[in-house]
């Protein structure tokens, strides 16, 4: 067996290994888990010093387009989806994150990268929930 | 040196966010469409955060401590519950009408979409619902 090394995104894989970095920054100098969902919503709990480390790094996610546009343009960005759906979907994700303890992020990534079953189990359904529903929006009710 | 590290892993982070893609709602969704133009595009990026990520945690577990000298905050949770199944179906439905997770939610709602921010404002609303209804708890 061999890869067409033709076929491989490289941006894509780039771009996994920078998130990788990330990741592996946060652990090993922070002892934290990189879930955005996690950060995000522990900023919820209020919990004194347990704050400043949470903004930064979200401050940092949105300082990052800021920087690569200083050097780069922006990739293309395509949304379809209406107001009405986005809020819908946002609204799922922030909920269903929280009560699930994480996202593509904490479980996806992390879960996967230390073997937990409860993070390989999470991210299981929430592939094939994605797949589902991408399945019954674009070929089923098409509307 | 803590806020600062993560002010850095916040950067990188979302910088592999937009350099892999997936940034793009559409690249995502293009995933998701298993019968459709599939793009393979989000399974490279797992992949190698994946393989990085392999090693981070190698390393972390031989540490009780982290470099900056914080305990390590690694979940211990191991029980497969309905909480952990049902939260990420409610995400993957979410996920697939708009094809945004949270990390790339953020990122995007930095570039100024109208479109990104509703979609942030209607996550952190469900997240504070969800802290609501816990918090009596």
């Amino acid at each position: 067996m061999y890869i067409n090394l033709d076929s491989v995104p490289w941006h894509a894989a780039c771009g996994g290994l920078m998130i990788g970095a990330a990741v592996a920054l946060l652990l090993l100098f922070n002892g934290r888990i990189a879930g955005i969902s996690g950060i995000v919503g522990g900023l919820y709990r209020m919990q004194k010093g347990d704050i400043g480390w949470r903004v930064t790094f979200i401050l940092g996610l949105i300082l990052s387009v800021v920087i690569w546009r200083f050097f780069f343009v922006l990739p293309e960005i395509v949304i379809e989806t209406n107001y009405t759906m986005l809020a819908l979907a946002g609204f799922l994700v922030g909920y269903g994150t929280r009560l699930g303890s994480g996202c593509t992020s904490g479980h996806g990534v992390c879960g996967i990268s230390r073997q937990s079953p409860r993070s390989i189990a999470a991210t299981t359904v929430f592939m094939l929930a994605g797949f589902i529903t991408v399945y019954l929006i674009r070929h089923v009710f098409t509307f | 040196m803590v806020n600062f590290m993560a002010l850095l892993s916040g950067i990188v982070f979302g910088l592999g966010i937009i350099l892999s893609g997936m940034v793009n709602p559409a690249i995502v969704l293009a995933f998701l469409d298993l019968t459709g133009n599939w793009d393979s595009a989000l399974l490279w990026v797992m992949s190698a955060a994946v393989a990085v990520g392999f090693i981070a945690f190698a390393l972390a577990k031989k540490r009780t401590n982290s470099y900056l000298g914080l305990s390590m905050q690694i979940p211990a949770v191991t029980k497969i519950d309905g909480r952990l199944l049902l939260g990420s179906l409610v995400f993957g439905v979410g996920w697939g009408i708009a094809g945004i997770c949270p990390g790339p939610a953020v990122v995007l709602a930095g570039t100024g979409s109208i479109d990104a921010l509703v979609f942030l404002i209607a996550m952190l609303l469900g997240m504070g619902i969800y802290q609501n209804l816990q918090g009596r708890g």
